[in-house]
């Protein structure tokens, strides 16, 4: 079980609605992933566009919990508007927030995330902010009131895994008590098991599973790959050490040489 | 009188938001607007009077990461 801002979980793994070839897809992948939140967004629509009536039904027959996200939204003000479109549409408190700075990395602006983040909290929101591993930046967030912290593995739809091995794991070290989530850049389910063994608390991701050949089994791959990763920091890995230490015992082995 | 709806231009009466949005087929549907980049609550658009010129947003769910 995880617990973000006292919503328990049982799956560790969060997933992205966008990019799947068709909804039939999206929801079998869903189901697949054993994912129990689902991020979505807002997009203009036309008064004779009904694409966002239909996937919002869809969404609701899935029975998941929605975190909805100020994706591309690049200033303080925009997000925060969208932060407040969403509340209501979606009636949450819970906001994914992102704030871009930089337009090929799609980097956080963490500057205006800091700020967007304290106005929303005061806001009574629930801010699941989109971050880098920088442990100042991380410690505004909290003291802006956020108790989730979501760090980038690598850039947005990149599929490079863990960029920063050390930083994520100095994070992990640092916020013993926040719920930590890696938030974009994974592509295969061992970048996500990778993320587990390091004592994150859950993974986000999107294009990884919707991209995929098979989005569906590639949901699955990575239920399993959060399984295994969650599985194995709890059994506590042994450290790595420089030298081979034989693994079956020297003491009684037979002398057969010269 | 002339107001932008997600960038169209439209020619509306006087009136709401409400109204507005009503006319141009918005009637029921799962939306949240902004006017000139302010969040108008779905309870406020009854109240909320559109002046000549002004930019409204309408959003509706959407696919997200």
């Amino acid at each position: 079980m995880s617990s973000f801002y006292g919503v328990e979980l049982k799956s560790r793994l969060l997933l992205g609605t966008s990019r799947y070839p068709s909804p039939a897809v999206l929801e079998r992948a869903v189901k697949a992933s054993g994912a129990e939140v689902v991020t979505v967004s807002l997009r203009r629509e036309s008064g004779t566009g009904r694409a966002g009536q239909a996937f919002w039904s869809l969404i609701q027959s899935m029975g998941v919990r929605v975190l909805p996200n100020t994706a591309g939204c690049h200033s303080v003000k925009e997000a925060v508007t969208t932060a407040h479109m969403a509340r209501e549409l979606f009636d949450t408190p819970w906001i994914k927030l992102e704030v871009i700075g930089e337009a090929d990395t799609l980097q956080p602006d963490v500057f205006g995330l800091v700020e967007a983040a304290r106005i929303l909290s005061e806001e009574g929101f629930e801010v699941f902010p989109y971050t880098t591993e920088d442990l100042v930046v991380a410690e505004r967030l909290v003291e802006a009131g956020c108790r989730v912290l979501m760090p980038w593995g690598a850039p947005i739809g990149s599929a490079r895994g863990l960029n920063n091995v050390y930083g994520l794991r100095s994070m992990r070290a640092h916020f013993p008590e926040i719920p930590l989530v890696v938030d974009a850049g994974l592509g295969v389910p061992s970048h996500a098991a990778a993320a587990m063994e390091l004592g994150y608390d859950a993974v986000l991701l999107n294009t990884a599973v919707a991209e995929a050949g098979d989005p569906v089994e590639m949901a699955r791959a990575f239920a399993l790959g959060v399984e295994a990763g969650r599985a194995a920091y709890l059994a506590r890995p042994m450290e790595p050490r420089d030298m081979a230490v034989p693994s079956t015992p020297v003491i009684g082995k037979a002398a057969l040489g010269d | 009188m002339r107001i932008y709806l997600n960038d169209d231009m439209h020619e509306v009466a006087p009136g709401t938001l409400a109204a507005a949005l009503e006319t141009l087929g918005f009637g029921g549907r799962k939306i949240a607007t902004a006017v000139n980049g302010r969040f108008v609550a779905a309870s406020a658009r009854p109240r909320t009077e559109l002046a000549d010129g002004d930019r409204i947003e309408v959003v509706a769910p959407m696919q997200g990461g």
